[in-house]
């Protein structure tokens, strides 16, 4: 099996499967107040430590979740509703056009059910946004920048890997007083991400993509920021977010993240390498295809294990169902209903028509990708293509 | 084989695919997407285009170990079945979407697409039999002659056929039920389709009126008297009795009928039960199993879905083809499909477009 999508999901460092299984063998609510309770919230608090050295955050900002859609969904939401009853005029969300459905999803829901409004941050054809075009939003508005609730952009791309100056644009936010947050799943373990240093006031982390359990997230928080909790209950996690401690699913987080940010450096120049051989020899096996993202490679600019390619003429949903055949294991990286394909919104935000939507594959690499990984889809792809652009003439000439 | 199972979420077409697994065959299963907003969850007992339907699907494909898709045909139906199925009515014939969606759809976008990425063949939960006759491949009814659907697939021709796969034309419904319950499919117990799919409250004068809009006109009978009003012609099917809203009663006081529906002068014509009687057929655009009809040929012709077929002779009539009933056939509409059977062997198909009545000299 040939696993290429390492940005949906990666293995278990065997580090997080150690410190999960060893903690599914005791019992203990970490916030009994017992031995037992004792001693799992030394586990939660050892690991929200480690969480906080390895991403550059202080313990006291590390709020756990059950992974990254709920972090996004905590920002998002709850700083929308504490900066709104601080001041009734800060209404507006101001977000990048090429957001995970996590964040993009939850604006809508504003929009439509919260009397927000959202101010859309425009990106280049690499699908990056530039400071300017945040600076405009925050000073354009007849508001200027009172009446913004909060900043969202993530840190790098899902689908096309672009890694977005998310210092220089968190530099603008606080220029204007208004917090920023990012959603940085796809960065960590892949980039340096250090929260301090980054200037942002809130960032989402969750463990599957870098080798910790499914599950298990956090938001970390600016101990100044208030947000308004979507989870009410026991007021664990500063009452932002109630819930029994998942102890296991923590220290498994803790433990990969470690090991992942430790290791980042090797990783990535090992993901960029089997990533440009890939990229390189597509282009000779299939000559018109197109590289979507940034085509400078280098980690300042892309995700070094993302490949994003659109191939003219042919559905993404044909090439996936031909290549899974060949066990060959990638996405069409785009936004599903009922496993129905749309066209990529990031895509269709950096300028691309529909059909180069619909017709792109993604392949991202991980920790326990290898050069054969690369063969594999050099030899599988070119007959592949050939098969998928006689499927899309068929619905062409017939649609 | 590279068989291409096409899985609706109902129980029928997960047996088939089961069946098509376990007759050797390299199966890959699909959904197809059909309705343009699919709603989260299923409205009333019918099975069609629902999240829940595509989540019934792809679980019976991980229970049979086979890869699952979804395809989106959502466009394709609309403009194919949909808008067909309305421009149809809005010219005064009945059209039958399923059959549509048969010749259209599933045999034609899905079969090409699954051709060109390799497959051999697309597999259905219809109940029908493929016999491999001497020259070509035949249709034949369904052992389970309640559930028979060699009507709505009698519309396609032999490269059509060729590509086809029924595993479930020898097997009764109950039985099909019980094997999957035996396979541990979750959807054994889930109740059959009825209707028109995208018509989910099977309201479908409301929904005809949603898309044409009021159209007032006069409802007469055979003389041409003005017996009642309605809002459009297209609400109307040749046979329907209810709903007419007549003002006049019938001289004779018995139960009239719709005879007619001609959409240019919005008149929709009623008269009594016998005037539907119907003793010859016009048909166009015949579809024919193996060879063009070269002459005068005796068969049995069958009008709707489960409709009985009535002994016939059918001749070959320019592009189309005359059928002449040995017993008279009742509220035959235009627009609907004749099937023509040698026994339970479908030999061919055509579009109704004109009818002659026994009492009546000519009807449209």
């Amino acid at each position: 099996m040939v696993y290429l999508d390492h940005a949906a999901t990666t293995p278990m460092l065997p580090a997080a499967v150690d410190a999960m299984t060893s903690q599914f063998q005791r019992v203990g609510n970490a916030s009994s107040l017992h031995a037992a309770g004792r001693a799992a919230r030394r586990v939660v608090e050892e690991s929200r430590e480690t969480l906080a050295q390895a991403l550059g955050a202080r313990p006291s900002e590390v709020v756990f979740t059950a992974g990254g859609t709920e972090a996004d969904n905590l920002a998002v939401k709850g700083l929308y509703w504490a900066r709104r009853a601080e001041d009734p005029r800060r209404r507006r969300v101001v977000v990048s056009r090429v957001e995970h459905h996590a964040v993009l999803d939850v604006v809508t829901w504003l929009v439509e059910h919260e009397g927000a409004e959202v101010s859309w941050l425009e990106v280049d054809a690499h699908g990056r946004v530039a400071p300017e075009t945040l600076r405009a939003a925050l000073t354009d508005g007849p508001g200027g920048s009172q009446d913004v609730a909060l900043v969202t952009v993530m840190w790098a791309n899902n689908e096309v890997g672009t890694v977005q100056p998310v210092a220089e644009l968190a530099a603008v936010a606080q220029a204007y007083g208004v917090p920023m947050h990012s959603d940085a799943v796809q960065a960590i373990g892949q980039l340096p991400v250090d929260f301090a240093a980054s200037g942002l006031d809130a960032m989402t982390v969750t463990g599957h993509k870098f080798g910790g359990p499914l599950g298990v997230g956090a938001l970390l928080l600016g101990r100044s920021l208030a947000v308004t909790p979507l989870l009410h209950g026991g007021g664990q996690e500063r009452e932002v977010r109630s819930g029994t401690l998942d102890t296991p699913g923590i220290a498994g987080f803790a433990a990969a993240a470690e090991v992942a940010v430790k290791s980042q450096p090797e990783r990535a120049e090992h993901l960029a390498m089997l990533r440009d051989d890939l990229v390189q020899r597509v282009k000779v096996v299939v000559p018109d295809v197109l590289l979507n993202g940034d085509p400078d490679l280098s980690p300042a600019r892309r995700l070094p294990g993302n490949a994003h390619f659109s191939f003219p003429g042919c559905e993404g949903d044909s090439l996936l169902l031909l290549l899974d055949a060949r066990g060959i294991e990638c996405s069409t990286g785009s936004a599903c209903s009922a496993g129905v394909a749309r066209p990529s919104h990031v895509l269709l935000a950096t300028g691309a028509d529909e059909e180069r939507a619909r017709g792109s594959l993604r392949f991202s690499f991980g920790h326990t990708s290898r050069p054969a990984d690369v063969d594999a889809v050099v030899e599988a792809l070119p007959a592949a293509v050939e098969r998928a652009r006689r499927a899309g003439l068929t619905s062409a000439r017939q649609g | 084989m590279r068989v291409l199972a096409a899985m609706s979420g109902g129980v029928d077409s997960a047996v088939a695919a089961a069946r098509a697994v376990d007759a050797g065959h390299d199966v890959t299963g699909v959904h197809l997407a059909l309705a343009p907003d699919p709603k989260s969850f299923r409205t009333g007992a019918r099975g069609c285009c629902t999240l829940e339907d595509a989540r019934d699907a792809g679980r019976a494909a991980d229970v049979i170990g086979i890869p699952f898709y979804v395809w989106d045909l959502a466009e394709r139906f609309r403009t194919d079945v949909v808008e067909d199925f309305v421009a149809e009515y809005a010219a005064g014939r009945t059209p039958n979407p399923c059959l549509r969606c048969n010749e259209r759809i599933k045999f034609a976008a899905v079969l090409d697409r699954a051709l060109a990425l390799g497959f051999d063949a697309v597999c259905t939960g219809h109940y029908a039999r493929l016999v491999d006759g001497p020259a070509w491949r035949e249709l034949r009814r369904a052992v389970d002659q309640g559930k028979d659907q060699s009507y709505v697939l009698g519309v396609l021709d032999g490269r059509q056929l060729a590509h086809a796969l029924f595993p479930l034309g020898d097997t009764l419904k109950a039985d099909v039920r019980a094997e999957a319950t035996c396979r541990g499919l979750a959807v054994a117990a889930k109740p059959d389709s009825h209707d028109v799919c995208f018509i989910p409250d099977g309201d479908t004068a409301g929904f005809l009126a949603r898309r044409l809009g009021s159209a007032p006109g006069e409802v007469v009978d055979a003389d041409g008297a003005v017996v009642g009003a309605h809002d459009g012609a297209y609400g109307f099917t040749v046979g329907q009795r209810r709903g007419l809203r007549l003002s006049q009663p019938a001289p004779d006081g018995r139960p009239r009928y719709v005879l007619g529906v001609e959409p240019v002068r919005r008149q929709v014509t009623v008269g009594p039960a016998e005037a539907l009687d119907v003793r010859e057929v016009v048909a166009v655009r015949p579809r024919w199993t193996g060879h063009p009809l070269a002459g005068p040929r005796r068969c049995l012709a069958q009008v709707r879905a489960h409709g009985e077929a009535v002994p016939a002779t059918a001749s070959p009539a320019g592009e189309g083809v005359h059928v002449d009933l040995d017993v008279p056939l009742r509220g035959v509409a235009t627009g609907q499909a004749v099937v023509l059977y040698e026994g339970d062997r479908v030999i061919g198909s055509a579009t109704v477009s004109a009818t002659v009545s026994v009492t009546v000299s000519a009807s449209r």
